[in-house]
C-alpha cells in the first residue's frame, strides 16, 4: 500500500450522548488516523450518524472528550469544525436544492474565499477573478467525478445516485483534510456503488484525505477499510482491523449474524 | 432573428459566468436598457412617467430588496414597507438637519440606516423560522409605523407625521419634471439591480441561498448562520430604505408613515411572488405587474361592459383578479413569470424541433 498511515488526529474519549431520554451514545471511544479509511458500522440506530454528527460538531456530546490533532477540543460548531478541515456528506442527501450542481460545488469553496459582499456587488476586478480561479478548482472536482455533463443543472432535477455524487463533491472542493461519509453507497445499484468505491480509494490515495465511512454493504466495508468500529444499540462492540471484526463473537452476534 | 445558442462557445469561464451567457439576452438587454433610458424619457407623456414608469421602478426596487431576504435567504418578511419608510424619513431629516447634504450622499445614508434598523429586526431570525418570523417582522411593520407617528421629531413636528420631500438636487442640477425624475431614478435602480444581481451570482448569494435551502448543511461547509441571515436582512433593508426614499422624492412627494401600510408590504409580496420568488429579473416584472394590472382593469371592464357595472365592481374585481393570480401562482408556478419566461425561452431554443 503507497499511502503510509499516521498518527492519531481525531480521538473521542468516553463520548455519550443524550436526546432527553434516548442514549443515542454511551461511553464510546475511538480513534481515527491520518489517512485511513476508518469504517463505523452498526445495525439501524445503533448511533452511527450521531457519532459523525459528534465528530464536526453538529451535536455536542454531553459526556467525553474530543482530541483533535492532540489538543483538547472545546465545544465546537459545525462551521468551526469546516474551518477545521473536516467536510462530510449526509446521510439523506443534504444538496441546496435550488441551485444547480456547479453552484452546490461553489459553496464547498466558501471557506477559501476572502471576497467580501461589497466586493461581490461590485463583482468585476477582485470578485471576478477569485470566482474564476475557484471555479478552476471545481472544475477538476467534476472531471474527477466525471459529472460534467450536469454542471448547470438544478439539482433537484438529478436521479439519486448522481445526487450522492453531486454531494461528494461539494465535500471535496473545500480539499478536507478529513472527510465523514454518511452511507454514501446507500440506494446505489452495483455499478454506481462501484464507481463510488473507486471515487473514495482514490481520494485517500490521491490527496491522502483521511475517511471516516458509515456504510451498510459488508462487502465493501471489509474490502475498503483499514480499520472497522462496530456499534449495537449506542455502545461500542468490536474495534479493528476488517478480519478482527469479522471474527469477534460479539460482532457476529449483534450484527453480522443477522440478515443485513 | 432566431433564439438559438449553437456555435455561441463559452472559451473561459469568464464568459461562462456571463450574466447574459446567450448572445441574444445580451442584445435583449441593451436594447430594453437604451428604450428605458432613453425612449421612454423622450417619448413618454407625463401621465406615464409619474403614475406608472416611475414607481414600477421604484417598486422593482423594494421588490428586489424583499426577494434578497425573501427569494434568496429564505426568510419571510412582511415588513418591506417599515422599511422603506425608515428610509424615507432618514432622507429627509438628513436634508432637513444636515446643512448642504448632498441627495444621493443622503440617499446612500437613508439606505444604511434602513439595514441597521433591518438588522436589529432581523435578529430574531436566529431563533425563529417561517411562520413565526413571518409575525417577527409584522411586529417590525407595526413598531416603525407607530414609531413614526408617535415622535414628532421623525417628521419635524408635523401634524400626523406627513413630510414633504425637499428638491432633489446633484450638483446644482434640480430634478423637478417627471423626466428628470424619471432617469435618476432609473439611473438609480438600474444600477442598484446590476450590484443586486452581481451580489446574488457571487459567494454572497450562495450563502443566502444555502441557508435558505438546509441551513445544517451550509453550517457544516462553513457558512456561519447568523452573519449570513443577518447580511441577508441589512442588505434587504437597505434596498427597501432607498426604494422608500426614492417614494418619497422622485415618486409622491408628500409621505406619512400611515402610507408605508401593512397593505404596502403585502403589494410588494404579491409582486415577487407573481414576478418570481429568487428573481432579479421577476422582481421588476412582478411589480409592473401589480402597478398595470389595476390601470388595465380600470380601463378594460367599462369597455367590455359599458357602465352598467358601476366603479364598485371595478374595484372588487380587482381584487378577485389579485387572489386568483397569486393563487395560481403559488400552486402552479411558484417562480412566478419570470419562470414562465425561461420556460418560454427554452421552449424557443428548441424550436422547431421539440426533441
Ligand atoms: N436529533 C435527534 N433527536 C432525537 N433523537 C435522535 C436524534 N438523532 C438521533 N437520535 C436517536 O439516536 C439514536 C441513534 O441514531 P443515529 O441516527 O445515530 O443511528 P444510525 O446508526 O445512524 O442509524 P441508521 O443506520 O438508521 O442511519 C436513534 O435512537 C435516534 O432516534
Ligand atoms: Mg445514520
Amino acid at each position: 500500500m503507497a499511502r503510509q498511515i499516521g498518527d492519531v488526529i481525531v480521538d473521542l474519549q468516553n463520548i455519550s450522548l443524550r436526546f432527553g431520554g434516548v442514549k443515542a451514545l454511551t461511553d464510546i471511544s475511538f480513534n481515527v488516523r491520518e489517512h485511513e479509511i476508518r469504517s463505523i458500522i452498526g445495525p439501524n440506530g445503533a448511533g452511527k450518524s450521531s457519532m459523525l454528527n459528534v465528530i464536526n460538531g453538529v451535536y455536542h456530546p454531553q459526556e467525553g472528550q474530543i482530541f483533535f490533532k492532540g489538543a483538547l477540543r472545546k465545544k465546537m460548531e459545525p462551521h468551526e469544525a469546516a474551518e477545521q478541515g473536516i467536510a462530510r456528506t449526509f446521510q439523506n442527501i443534504a444538496l441546496f436544492k435550488g441551485m444547480t450542481v456547479l453552484d452546490n460545488i461553489m459553496t464547498g469553496r466558501n471557506l477559501k474565499m476572502k471576497c467580501n459582499f461589497l466586493q461581490h456587488a461590485l463583482y468585476w476586478g477582485a470578485a471576478q477573478k477569485e470566482e474564476i480561479a475557484h471555479r478552476i478548482k471545481v472544475e477538476e472536482v467534476i472531471e474527477f467525478l466525471e459529472i460534467q455533463d450536469i454542471r448547470k443543472t438544478p439539482v433537484g432535477r438529478l436521479p439519486y445516485g448522481l445526487q450522492k455524487r453531486v454531494e461528494l463533491a461539494r465535500a471535496l472542493a473545500a480539499e478536507p483534510h478529513i472527510l465523514l461519509l454518511d452511507e454514501p453507497m446507500a440506494g446505489m445499484n452495483v455499478e454506481e456503488k462501484q464507481d463510488m468505491c473507486r471515487f473514495i480509494l482514490d481520494v485517500n490515495d490521491h490527496y491522502g484525505t483521511t475517511i471516516v465511512l458509515i456504510e451498510h454493504d459488508m462487502g465493501v466495508v471489509m474490502d475498503i477499510s483499514d480499520r472497522v468500529v462496530v456499534l449495537d444499540y449506542g455502545k461500542k462492540i468490536g474495534d479493528g482491523e476488517p478480519d478482527e471484526v469479522k471474527n469477534n463473537p460479539e460482532v457476529i452476534k449483534a450484527y453480522l449474524g443477522t440478515a443485513h | 432573428m432566431l433564439y438559438r445558442e449553437a456555435g455561441q462557445f463559452k472559451a473561459s469561464y469568464a464568459e461562462d459566468s456571463q450574466i447574459f451567457p446567450i448572445r441574444q439576452d445580451k442584445i435583449g438587454f441593451w436594447v430594453l436598457m437604451l428604450v428605458f433610458g432613453l425612449a421612454v424619457p423622450l417619448l413618454a407623456n407625463q401621465y406615464w412617467l409619474k403614475a406608472i414608469l416611475i414607481p414600477v421602478l421604484i417598486f422593482s426596487l423594494a421588490a428586489i430588496g424583499l426577494n434578497i431576504l425573501t427569494g434568496y435567504a429564505g426568510q419571510l418578511s412582511l415588513g418591506s414597507a417599515a422599511f422603506m419608510a425608515v428610509g424615507a424619513f432618514a432622507a429627509y431629516n438628513f436634508i432637513l438637519r444636515i446643512e448642504g447634504m448632498p441627495f444621493l450622499v443622503a440617499l446612500v445614508l437613508a439606505g444604511v440606516t434602513a439595514a441597521l434598523v433591518g438588522i436589529l429586526f432581523g435578529l430574531p431570525s436566529l431563533r425563529i423560522k417561517g411562520f413565526y418570523l413571518a409575525v417577527a417582522t409584522l411586529a417590525a411593520q407595526f413598531f416603525i409605523v407607530w414609531a413614526l407617528v408617535k415622535f414628532p421629531w421623525f417628521s419635524n413636528n408635523s401634524s400626523s407625521g406627513v413630510v414633504t420631500a425637499q428638491d432633489v438636487t446633484i450638483l446644482g442640477y434640480t430634478f423637478a419634471t417627471p423626466e428628470a425624475k424619471y432617469i435618476l431614478t432609473f439611473l438609480i435602480v438600474a444600477f442598484m439591480a446590476l450590484l443586486a444581481k452581481n451580489m446574488v451570482r457571487s459567494s454572497t448569494g450562495r450563502a443566502w441561498m444555502a441557508v435558505r435551502d438546509m441551513d445544517v448543511a451550509a453550517q457544516v461547509i462553513g457558512f456561519r448562520l447568523m452573519r449570513t441571515k443577518l447580511l441577508a436582512f441589512a442588505v434587504s433593508s437597505f434596498y427597501c430604505g432607498v426604494a422608500g426614499a426614492l417614494y418619497a422624492y422622485t415618486y409622491i412627494g408628500t409621505v406619512e408613515p400611515e402610507g408605508f401600510n401593512l397593505d404596502l408590504s403585502f403589494k410588494i409580496l404579491f409582486m415577487i411572488i407573481i414576478g418570481g420568488v429568487g428573481s432579479i429579473m421577476g422582481s421588476f416584472l412582478g411589480a409592473a405587474f401589480i402597478v398595470l394590472l389595476p390601470i388595465f382593469l380600470d380601463n378594460f371592464i367599462p369597455m367590455i361592459f359599458g357602465d352598467a357595472l358601476g366603479a364598485g365592481f371595478v374595484s372588487n374585481f380587482q381584487l378577485i383578479v389579485f387572489g386568483g393570480l397569486i393563487i395560481f401562482f403559488l400552486i402552479v408556478e411558484p417562480h412566478g413569470l419570470a419562470r414562465l419566461w425561461q420556460i418560454a425561452k427554452e421552449k424557443l431554443r428548441l424550436w422547431p424541433f421539440p426533441h
